[in-house]
């Protein structure tokens, strides 16, 4: 029992690739557009701008959300930017050195027809979003701002102070309520998704809670896309939303979606360390930052105690300036996460619990001025201070690496169609883009390409060229998903006992971050394979789900999300396990190149581990999506 | 530290709603408020009751999501500040806490502190976007946009849709909030053709959904985590007037009108 993975990519050319797939797929008419309904999971970037373009389009869409209002999308987060190939700033950028950027920085795992297509519409997005009033950075003169981030050596991200992801999501928020008022798209916010409806082999629908009245829903319709975001959360501290979970896509997968690359997750090198035991979740402090801030820890272990201003130059390691002289502490998130770890495993952190380093802005101040550092990083800075209650003007930051995005999704087409027909995925959800590593402002720009310029046509092929039978809501496959969903609240409701979620979900991602972080061992993933089906166990033996389904009960919401992350979980140990090599963000300890280097092994590893759900209590089927690089030479990711 | 916590606790929109008072015990000066929250429902779960149900989500002050009246404070004593940001060691040990919803005829309690603030979204729905169907826009830069201009869009934009703006107005006017967005869409070229549309159409909305007027107490911009200012509510009200003076009737015309 495998799946038979077709990626689709059009014959041709690199770069006439979409050019030519976009004259090929089939279209819908525009009259006949609005006889098909759309189901949308998700209003982030991805989410929110393919609900609008889509209605735009003449297609009824119907958008779900978890939260109160389409706005609160965790895309709201991102902070420092968004890429495009513009080369406004004149500095050698082009779309081709986006695409090979962007497939150097995944570590050289991802599709070229997929990354080309990205930078190709990345002009795009600017342009519309702009259109839409996002309120960019300008320079005096009235162009649009860039600036550099990690992993390239050209200034091509745009940014709106350190909010860019707010903005961005406000502009296709706006343009979603637009279509809301005009009745093209129903919004379901406080909505739930819980399961996929597969009818004959295609994706016909979803089942919802509405986390208000606690009712079960069916909502059917002839296409179904999924813009959920990843699931980071699975180590319980991560960067991410705390409603933030994989439930969609994993009842996608259990329903036959494949899940690709699930360990391929991306550690930020720059967050703010943990406080204590209560720690709820992590904050992210731009990747912007390294635009001017210089990381470094104290040469020797006796100086960590020291108030760092203390420290004289001559005693200060800025390791990333000596071990990557071309990039210093601009190197790509992989490598810069993986050095803090180094040097704190060496002895030579900072702050409590010796696990954090210095970002240190005292010579940007002494090169710009504080008002110029003020302009570029002021939230920042004040965020970090309210957390902190330490001054980044006066005392240099503390940062350590934590969970913050997964590369890792379900598997999808050139189509972004997964191998379910008729079940889309888009945005953090699929696997597509970012190989084993995302470069920093890559994500805005992939939740919107795959919103605005993609699935909005993509869907057209798969409707124009499929002949779909109306589903009643009393078929067969429809209520058994139903009666599934039911059955599960109601076992979370009544096991009754001595845990609560939190405390579960505490324990996962405990084990997670040890032996599945940023260093990973055959030892190591194996341990994990044995707590993890245990405290899964125990969970579904002993988890205390107070009150009832039919109200808004946030801790059943939560009880579920764990639920499938003690699933998830495993599937990312048993990915670990079986990539014997090291590349991007993940990290096996056996394959390092002589100076600690991810060491790739492409012979055997150049390929998709597309994954396949064959049962509870059965190990899943790897399928193998080969990559073939025509256009870009594997090499060594060096940034020295 | 050890707290007191006054609490308003309600099973749903249609029951009646009480406060009940916790002890929050042993609390880290370096948590933060929903952190604390978080430490007390856990023991209330433990102790078989039922946690207290609060909005929140991304915890960083961005979302939007959370906001309690703290001491009867909107997001709490710190100004420039959400209620997820707030940290315990801005309490006195010993301290009573008093916990309230947003109070707002507009923003109807679902549960304990969460409120429905849907008319936020309707409010938008009514003008708070430029007209940019996807596809159809030109080169971003071929637009110049002064940087004062984006500058002060960039500061109206900043609004997070919190409510704490009309939980803290003696009126409970939604008018900073609304204010915000067409500050922001009219200080740009791209808003300047639907502007004076969009102000009409969004404070009438605004009515609609039942705020209180705007008689410029400005409690709402000290209450704002943002710091939005009500130089935007000004502005808002020049729009409007203008809107008012000049508007014409759309016509419902032929063909694609």
């Amino acid at each position: 029992m495998t799946i038979d993975l077709k990626a689709k990519v059009p014959s041709g050319p690199l770069d006439k690739k979409w050019e030519k797939h976009r004259f090929e797929m089939k279209l819908v008419n525009p009259a006949n557009k609005r006889k098909y309904t759309v189901i949308m999971v998700g209003s982030g970037l991805a989410g929110g701008a393919a609900a609008a373009s889509m209605s735009e389009l003449g297609y009824h869409v119907k958008c779900f959300c978890y939260q109160d209002s389409p706005r609160r999308a965790h895309s709201i987060a991102a902070q420092g930017g968004i890429n495009a190939a513009k080369n406004y700033q004149n500095d050698g950028d082009s779309i081709y050195r986006l695409f090979y950027d962007t497939i150097k920085g995944g570590d050289f795992r991802s599709r070229e027809a997929n990354v080309y297509r990205l930078a190709e519409v990345s002009v795009n997005i600017i342009d519309q979003c702009t259109a839409q009033g996002v309120p960019f950075a300008r320079e005096y003169g009235g162009l649009l701002a860039n600036r550099s981030f990690g992993g390239a050596q050209v200034s091509r991200t745009f940014y709106a102070r350190g909010q860019t992801g707010q903005q961005l999501l406000l502009g296709c928020y706006q343009a979603l309520e637009k279509e809301i008022a005009r009745g093209g798209v129903t919004m379901y916010s406080r909505h739930e998704m819980l399961d996929l409806i597969v009818v004959g082999g295609r994706a016909r629908g979803i089942v919802v809670r509405d986390m208000v009245t606690g009712e079960i829903e069916t909502h059917l319709a002839d296409v179904v896309v999924l813009g959920t975001g990843g699931y980071g959360n699975v180590f319980y501290l991560s960067t991410n939303a705390k409603g933030c979970n994989v439930t969609a896509i994993w009842r996608a997968y259990k329903r036959g979606a494949a899940f690709a690359n699930p360990c391929f997750t991306q550690i930020h090198p720059t967050c703010i360390p943990v406080a204590g035991e209560h720690q709820s979740k992590l904050t992210l402090m731009s990747e912007s930052l390294r635009n001017d801030g210089r990381v470094w820890v104290p040469k020797k272990k006796e100086d960590c105690e020291k108030p760092p201003n203390e420290i004289p130059e001559s005693d200060r390691d800025y390791y990333l300036e000596r071990k990557y002289p071309s990039f210093g502490n601009l190197s790509p998130r992989d490598i810069a996460s993986r050095a803090a770890k180094e040097v704190c495993d060496e002895g030579r952190g900072v702050g409590p619990g010796g696990r954090g380093v210095y970002l240190d802005f005292a010579d940007a101040i002494k090169r710009l001025g504080k008002d110029k550092i003020r302009e570029r990083y002021g939230n920042l800075f004040e965020m970090y201070e309210r957390i902190t209650d330490e001054n980044p003007y006066e005392v240099p930051m503390r940062i350590y690496p934590a969970v913050h995005y997964t590369m890792g999704g379900l598997w999808v087409d050139y189509n972004l169609m997964s191998n379910i027909p008729g079940l889309h995925v888009i945005g953090e959800a699929n696997f597509s883009d970012h190989g084993a590593n995302r470069l920093g402002a890559s994500a805005l720009m992939q939740g919107l390409a795959d919103g605005y310029f993609i699935i909005p046509l993509t869907i057209g092929d798969y409707l124009g060229s499929t002949k779909l039978e109306p589903v009643s809501a009393d078929n067969a496959e429809v209520r058994a998903a139903e009666d599934a969903v039911r059955a599960r609240m109601e076992r979370l409701l009544t096991i009754k006992g001595s845990r609560t979620v939190t405390s579960f979900h505490r324990e996962l991602g405990k084990v997670m971050w040890e032996y599945c972080g940023m260093a990973r061992s055959a030892e190591g993933l194996k341990k994990a394979l044995e707590i993890i089906p245990k405290l899964r166990a125990e969970f579904w033996r002993d988890v205390r789900v107070p009150g009832t389904g039919a109200e808004l009960n946030q801790s059943l919401e939560h009880a579920g999300r764990v639920a499938d992350f003690m699933e998830l979980a495993e599937l990312m140990c048993v990915d670990a396990l079986q990539r014997e090599e090291s590349c991007g963000g993940h990290f096996r300890v056996e394959y390092q190149t002589p100076d600690g280097e991810a060491l790739r092994r492409d012979a055997e590893f150049a390929y998709v581990a597309a994954w396949q759900f064959a049962g509870d209590g059965k190990p899943a089927v790897l399928n193998k999506e080969p990559l073939v690089f025509e256009n870009v030479g594997l090499s060594q990711r060096s940034y020295k | 530290m050890n707290l007191t916590l006054n609490v308003w606790r309600q099973a749903n929109a249609d029951a009646p709603g009480r406060m009940e008072r916790y002890d929050a015990r042993d609390v880290s000066p370096d948590m933060s408020f929903l952190e604390m929250l978080d430490v007390v429902n856990e023991k209330l779960v433990e102790a078989g009751q039922e946690p207290i149900a609060f909005d929140h989500d991304c915890r960083e002050g961005i979302c939007g999501m959370c906001g309690v009246m703290i001491n009867g404070v909107a997001h709490g004593p710190v100004p420039g500040t959400a209620t997820c940001q707030l940290h315990m060691r801005n309490f006195e040990d010993g301290a009573s806490i008093t916990i309230e919803p947003w109070r707002s005829r507009a923003f109807p309690v679902v549960k304990d502190l969460v409120v429905n603030r849907s008319a936020f979204d309707r409010i938008i729905a009514a003008g708070g976007f430029i007209t940019a169907p996807t596809g159809g826009a030109r080169d971003a830069n071929s637009i110049l946009v002064a940087k004062t201009d984006a500058d002060e869009a960039m500061d109206a934009a900043a609004c997070i849709g919190c409510g704490a703006c009309v939980a803290a107005c003696p009126n409970g006017s939604a008018s900073l909030f609304t204010a915000a967005k067409i500050s922001h869409l009219g200080l740009l070229p791209q808003g300047q053709p639907e502007r004076y549309r969009r102000a009409e159409r969004m404070v009438a909305q605004m009515d609609e959904e039942g705020f209180g007027h705007c008689t410029l107490y400005g409690e709402c911009q000290e209450a704002c985590p943002k710091a939005i200012s009500i130089d935007t509510i000004a502005r808002m009200n020049r729009d409007y007037l203008v809107a008012s003076a000049t508007g014409k009737e759309e016509k419902v015309l032929g063909g694609t009108g």
